[in-house]
């Protein structure tokens, strides 16, 4: 036999005896989980079907590469037809919406020519006639902050060259007042029209360009890059964001050239991608989406496939309950604001990006980023410590996101529901802050956690359909 | 003119074991006359209302009762303090919060990424233990389950699972295991030897140990499989893991496999494997009928071709003096059976008891009256008392985990009394406690110490006046 080592999860005391004896030994620092979850972790731990499951969901997930194929606009490569809006987060009404998701909405009313003014569509959307709102979740989307997507906004394309599945987003219209932080005032919808007149265009010739020519953009590759750049790719993409300028500059200025585009076009969206440090999030999302979306459906499996917020509830999806949403209140952020605003002004956390977080970028990559730890409020031990906590509440690491300063361990990946009942310990996002009237936009970021209750009520859920299933095979 | 002192504290929790020192330290402090630092589990509040504290209504098990009876209301800032002094130094420090700082793993899984190939301990309370054990054959490691009070079908859920990955799960309520030479939950110092003992006992394998290296035979492994292993239900699942596992041993020559008698289906099961093996298997079932433990251990060393000894008597107990009554207050559960089971049927009758303080129903949100000896000090007193009491008879387990220096705070309350007191002693010389020294100090109380456990019964139920004797008792 070998040289034993112990690990002892409970009382001190034995785990004093084992050391007594010369015996390496590992103690746990255990805590008694989240209320009233105790019988359902049992229940779920011992379901003969969730390792192999796990194990399916983050291989699946891991598994994923991403690639850029094509920029276009919503009602071609979403099928989106007018009247019909997608927004962030769990599926909501207008009356429970909040003040940037109806600041976004009337915006994109206007965008559309539903509405002259902004104003007017309150009484259209209030009315529910001729217009309906929908998750981007459903459409095989992510959007950022209230995350409206409208038939004429162009989306990127993002594909899996293995499956040739692909998940979309929007692009990026940059800081302060954007109608993804809920403005909508006329500087809003006029960079909206250009986005959709000038930058659309330029930027599909340049993706379809790279694509045809058995180079598309990897978006995956970036990351990794980026990861060890200083970027958590969530609220820094800075790195990444130069990384796509240098990718894609090249056949930008070649296909508009060909296409007879003024240079003047060409400067301006050049101007406009490079100096918008966020420009590369709105690729990192659905890369994300599209990597957990891939693990989606796994019966028994308890791993988190999407966290996505509205605005006023948070709400995720897990692999083994399918696509129902567990949802609970949105919380507010806590970190720091810009000029005079202060938490009054801020909106319960809103957005779809938190699907970086349960791919294990953004705040779970945290330890990668200690340029951006202040502007969250945090230091850099609080980074490093992050993203170790992280790794306590998921199944496993990535092979391809890395963090040099852990000396190069994965980011942690894969959250896992009953980890996070067990320990409490809630997934960390960094997020940006909404003002909470319609119109104002951002006034701050920060960091912000899931309400508790929407683990404790998904892991009921997985219990219930492991109790089904015993009872089924018996 | 004494105060009293009790305060709630909803939602704080710390182990069984580590109240237990925190209530020690404050019962030392100034000012204090008593103090009790305990979750409110019914039973502890049963010993707070015995100690003439009054907890407050809809206090519950997740709150922390501290109570304090004190020598004026000039003491109580100080000794409060003190207690939540000693809370903070009992509770481990945090991690000193630096870049490189590591966080203590929070769970089973986490610390067996970090030392992978352990063997676990769980001792969790009940409701909690099976989850982290899942973690433990997830990672293809071995658990020993200290923990009590696990629904059984969690007990068959993780031994199935456990069997078809050919892991052993010793438990639950395990309280001793050899591995590898590591004495694993209350387990005696032996040397390593040609015995391999598979138990469904805590002080049932501990006695046998204890008699065979009086005898001078050591142990190659000691298997404890938990109190219903060999219950229809549980089907002898990990005890057939076990005899396995002993039976490809090499150095092991003899197996012994200790338990109260299977389930007739079980036995079957087992007596088929049994025919299987190459090594010999001598059973030490309790049971009606059947040999005691010593003989059982006697039967043993028959086999091995070894001299069985004189097991050592030490003092001579005071002769009765009045009264009609056996009182048999255990700290092992099998000793307790193995008494009752000696003193015969008629003994119940006669209003002879046999009380096992380690039963679930004593241990509800307390450490086992091994580690702590609050419960059975509280009932030796009043049975002491009782001119009912004819003889008095206890057990006194030594070996890592077990209290420090049991004998000193069980002669003290044996010293001052009328009534004949006899205690069998389970340890060895190479125990920490120091042997001689606690035999010596029960001695000088009065006592009668046996190392046989069923020569102290035998001895107790001679010392009966002779119209309370029974049958069985020669």
């Amino acid at each position: 036999m070998t040289n034993p080592s112990l690990v002892s999860t409970g009382t001190d005391l034995l785990a004093d005896a084992a050391a007594d004896q010369a015996v390496p030994v590992t103690r746990v620092d255990w805590h008694p989980p989240m209320g009233g979850t105790a019988a359902d972790l049992a229940t779920v731990a011992t379901d003969p079907l969730r390792r192999a499951a796990n194990e399916r969901a983050l291989a699946a997930m891991l598994d994923v590469t991403a690639t850029l194929v094509d920029v276009a606009p919503a009602s071609e490569v979403l099928g989106l037809a007018p009247g019909e809006f997608l927004h962030a987060g769990p599926p909501i009404t207008w009356e429970r919406a909040s003040g940037p998701l109806r600041g976004a909405l009337m915006g994109g009313a206007a965008l559309e020519g539903l509405v002259t003014d902004p104003e007017d569509a309150a009484a259209l959307f209030a009315s529910g006639s001729s217009v309906s709102l929908e998750p981007c979740h459903h459409r095989g989307a992510v959007g950022p902050m209230a995350g409206v997507v409208t038939p004429g906004m162009w989306m990127f394309v993002i594909e899996d060259p293995a499956t040739g599945r692909r998940a979309h987003c929007s692009l990026n219209e940059g800081l302060g007042k954007v109608l993804r932080y809920g403005a909508y005032g006329p500087e809003v919808i006029r960079r909206l029209r250009w986005m959709g007149d000038v930058l659309g265009p330029l930027l599909r010739g340049a993706v379809r360009a790279r694509r045809d020519a058995g180079e598309p953009v990897d978006v995956t590759g970036v990351l990794t890059q980026m990861l060890q750049m200083g970027d958590e790719a969530h609220n820094r993409n800075r790195a990444g964001t130069l990384m796509l300028l240098r990718d894609l500059g090249p056949d930008l200025v070649a296909t508009a050239a060909a296409a007879g585009v003024p240079s003047t076009d060409v400067a301006e969206a050049l101007r406009f991608v490079g100096g918008n440090d966020h420009f590369f999030l709105n690729l990192a999302m659905p890369a994300c989406k599209l990597a957990l979306d891939a693990a989606r459906d796994v019966d028994g499996s308890t791993m988190v496939v999407a966290m996505a917020r509205n605005g006023t509830d948070f709400g995720i999806q897990v692999s083994g309950t399918g696509d129902e949403w567990f949802t609970g209140p949105a919380q507010l952020a806590d970190g720091l604001f810009l000029g005079d605003y202060g938490p009054a002004d801020a909106n319960p956390d809103i957005g779809d990006s938190a699907i970086t977080e349960t791919a294990g970028i953004g705040g779970f990559a945290m330890a990668t980023a200690p340029a951006i730890v202040r502007f969250v409020g945090g230091t850099v031990p609080d980074a490093l410590a992050t993203t170790r906590r992280m790794r306590e509440i998921t199944l496993g690491e990535s092979r391809r996101w890395t963090v040099p300063i852990l000396e190069f361990a994965g980011v942690p990946s894969g959250i896992d529901v009953t980890r996070v009942c067990r320990t409490g310990i809630l997934p960390q996002i960094n997020t940006g802050m909404a003002g909470r009237v319609a119109g104002v936009g951002q006034v701050g970021a920060g960091l912000v956690t899931p309400p508790a209750e929407i683990f404790a009520k998904a892991l009921t859920r997985l219990a219930e359909r492991t109790v089904l299933r015993r009872g089924a095979a018996a | 003119m004494t105060t009293t002192h009790v305060e709630v504290r909803p939602g704080a929790y710390a182990d069984s074991v580590t109240l237990l020192r925190v209530s020690r330290t404050a019962q030392q402090l100034d000012g204090v006359v008593a103090a009790q630092v305990a979750m409110a589990t019914p039973l502890n509040v049963d010993v707070l209302t015995g100690m003439g504290f009054s907890v407050p209504a809809g206090t519950g098990a997740n709150d922390l009762v501290v109570a304090l009876h004190l020598t004026g209301d000039d003491a109580l800032p100080a000794a409060v303090a003190g207690v939540d002094r000693a809370l903070a130094e009992a509770t481990r420090p945090a991690p000193d919060g630096g870049a490189g700082a590591v966080a203590p793993p929070r769970t089973t899984a986490t610390a067996l990424d970090r030392a992978p190939g352990s063997v676990v301990l769980v001792s969790v309370p009940g409701p909690h233990a099976t989850v982290e054990a899942m973690d433990a054959l997830d990672a293809g490691s071995d658990v020993m389950i200290f923990s009590d009070n696990v629904p059984v079908e969690q007990e068959v859920a993780l031994k199935q699972a456990a069997a078809q990955r050919s892991l052993l799960v010793m438990g639950p309520d395990c309280g001793t295991a050899v591995l590898d030479g590591l004495g694993l939950g209350f387990a005696n110092v032996v040397e390593p030897g040609p015995v391999g003992l598979v138990a469904a006992s805590g002080t049932g394998c501990q006695q046998v140990m204890a008699l065979l290296d009086h005898a001078g035979v050591g142990v190659r492994a000691a298997l404890g499989v938990g109190g219903r292993d060999l219950s229809a239900p549980v089907d002898g699942l990990a005890t057939r893991e076990a005899l396995r596992r002993l039976d490809a041993d090499p150095a092991v020559v003899l197996i012994v496999l200790v338990s109260k008698p299977p389930a007739a289906e079980v036995a079957e099961r087992i007596d088929r494997l049994v025919a299987t093996l190459t090594t010999p298997v001598e059973y030490a079932l309790l049971g009606p009928g059947r040999p005691d433990l010593t003989a059982a251990t006697e039967a043993a060393l028959v086999r091995l071709g070894r001299p069985v000894p004189d097991w050592p008597v030490h003092g001579t107990a005071r002769p009765a003096s009045g009264g009609h009554r056996l009182r048999g207050l255990f700290v092992g559960g099998t000793l307790a059976t193995e008494s009752a089971q000696i003193a015969g049927e008629d003994a119940a009758r006669a209003g002879h008891t046999f009380v096992d303080f380690g039963d679930d129903e004593w241990t509800r949100g307390r450490a086992h009256p091994m580690i702590d000896p609050t419960v059975r000090l509280e009932h030796l007193a009043a049975v002491l008392a009782d001119p009912e009491t004819a003889v008095v008879l206890l057990d006194l387990v030594l070996g890592h985990g077990a209290e420090p220096d049991p004998a000193s705070v069980l002669a003290p309350a044996i010293a001052g009394s009328r009534v004949p007191v006899v205690v069998s002693v389970v340890g060895t010389g190479a125990d920490p406690q120091d042997l001689a020294a606690q035999i010596d100090a029960l001695v000088a109380a009065g006592a009668e110490v046996h190392l046989s456990h069923a020569g102290a019964t035998r001895r107790a139920l001679a010392l009966l006046p002779a119209d309370t004797t029974t049958g069985a008792a020669r």
